[in-house]
């Protein structure tokens, strides 16, 4: 299975880094709301094209990362995160026989699931003051997901 | 291997364990963190570790609106700064009258304590910090501050303006510290009114011009215009900084409890510098003891730290 391809890691790296900066860039409210997670949009990227680039750690990192900078509980979007990349992982090779609109069906899927344990978390430890308007977020995510795709297509095919 | 996933899973043959498996682990690794920093201990310390290894990002986060106020200061008009100068001249001049009577009403007050020497101020310490980040949303009340642990930053610690309380430390890093705010909806602040003496806690709203007092029943003495100071209680703040102007009161027949509104007197629209304190420990306005709680409000709850 040794390919000779070299796995972008560097790619890998800066685009989680730039996802992470998009997160958490100061928005007003209203933005903020409905911001979707650029984390995992490129966590989910990464975890289809290049399974073995950061593997499960460099998810896991991001996510862990995030709840620094967001002052959450810690490891709450670290595991949601490894578990959107675990999932995208394993069904990696069906995923990139599929068009843009179908992977949008299922990033959509994988950003609902990656808000709902986030969202399950804080419930558990008692921070659930919340907006419902979180839930849109998984839908502008999928929406984003193309440019996304395509954004990343470009650095890794040069990488 | 079967319970961490099919086959399909297993592409990374002869490249060590399966995704499943190692996803397995960090799950694991995860919801032990996850407990742990929930109940608090030792994982405060790796957090305090992680909060140094995250502040180089934070300020590049915030390098956009940091660069833009920095180059409208350093091109500010000629004209602009005078009128600054000015301002500042006569805000001073008004500052200097409302405390030429200081001294003689200390002395008078310790008289009327019946103490010798008038008490020296209860904020021991103060210093200066600069906000690097604000975040203002309906869930949170947040600013980022580059003071920290280094700089002897405590958890729970008063941060206040000149206008009145600002928050409190929630959490510190050695460079810098997240403040919560009064105004988040996940803190409460023991209050009192000046006028009345009446007592109660003030919650945040979520939104940055206003806080609520839920707890006052519909005969307690409280009018619209009223100033609330921090009561002393709750551990966390000293006794008698301004905190919020009350702006509305609300009857409604049915309820037992009035329903007031108050816009706190802090803010950090203005200023992006805040003041962190240290209280003199055993001044009498400083904050009650555990043992003075306990006789004086039995049933009053502490601020969320």
């Amino acid at each position: 299975m040794n390919l000779a391809r070299r796995e972008p890691r560097w790619a890998v790296f800066f685009s989680v880094l730039l996802a992470l900066i998009a997160q958490v860039l100061p928005l007003p409210d209203w933005l903020s709301v409905v911001r979707p997670s650029f984390v995992a949009l490129v966590i989910i990227y990464w975890s289809i094209y290049a399974p073995h680039a950061g593997g499960i750690f460099a998810p896991w990192l991001a996510g862990l990362a995030l709840d620094v900078f967001k002052g959450d509980v810690l490891a709450q979007n670290a595991l949601a995160v490894s578990l959107v990349a675990y999932i995208a992982m394993s069904l990696h090779q069906r995923l990139r026989n599929q068009t843009l609109v179908q992977q949008s069906l299922f990033v959509f899927a994988m950003l609902t699931l990656n808000e709902f344990v986030v969202f399950a978390i804080e419930g558990w430890s008692g921070h659930a003051v919340s907006s419902s308007w979180r839930w849109l977020q998984p839908m502008i995510g999928a929406m984003l997901w193309p440019f996304v795709a395509l954004l990343a297509g470009r650095t890794h095919s040069r990488a | 291997m079967a319970v961490f996933g099919t086959s399909g899973s297993r592409i990374g043959g002869g490249r060590g364990p399966s995704f499943g498996f190692r996803f397995f682990c960090y799950a694991v690794v995860s919801v032990v963190l996850m407990f742990y920093d929930r109940r608090g201990g030792f994982l405060d310390t790796a957090r305090y570790g992680l909060q140094a290894a995250i502040y180089p990002l934070q300020l590049a986060v915030n390098s956009p609106s940091a660069a833009w106020s920095w180059l409208q200061e350093n091109f500010a008009t000629r004209e602009n700064l005078q009128a600054q100068v000015d301002q500042l001249r006569n805000d001073l001049r008004t500052q200097q009258l409302v405390t030429l009577r200081q001294a003689s009403l200390e002395r008078e007050n310790a008289t009327l304590r019946g103490l010798n020497t008038a008490l020296p101020d209860v904020i021991e310490r103060r210093m200066v910090g600069e906000v690097i980040s604000v975040e203002l949303s309906s869930l949170r009340q947040r600013l980022l501050v580059n003071r920290g642990g280094t700089h002897g930053v405590y958890r729970g610690q008063p941060v206040i303006t000149g206008d009145g309380v600002l928050g409190q430390v929630f959490r510190t890093g050695p460079f810098s510290s997240e403040i919560i705010l009064i105004t988040d909806a996940e803190h409460a602040l023991p209050v009192q009114v000046v006028r009345s003496g009446v007592r109660t806690i003030a919650l945040g709203t979520g939104r940055s011009t206003s806080l609520e007092l839920p707890y006052v029943p519909k005969n307690y003495d409280v009018k619209v215009g009223d100033l609330l100071v921090t009561s002393g209680l709750g551990k966390v703040f000293p006794f008698g900084l301004p905190v919020a102007r009350v702006t509305k009161v609300e009857l409604f027949p049915a309820e037992p409890l009035a329903r007031i509104h108050a816009v706190p007197l802090a803010g950090i629209e203005n200023d992006r510098e805040v003041l962190f304190v240290w209280e003199r420990p055993n001044h009498p306005a400083a904050t009650a003891s555990s043992e003075a709680l306990a006789v004086e409000a039995p049933t009053k709850p502490v601020t969320t730290p």
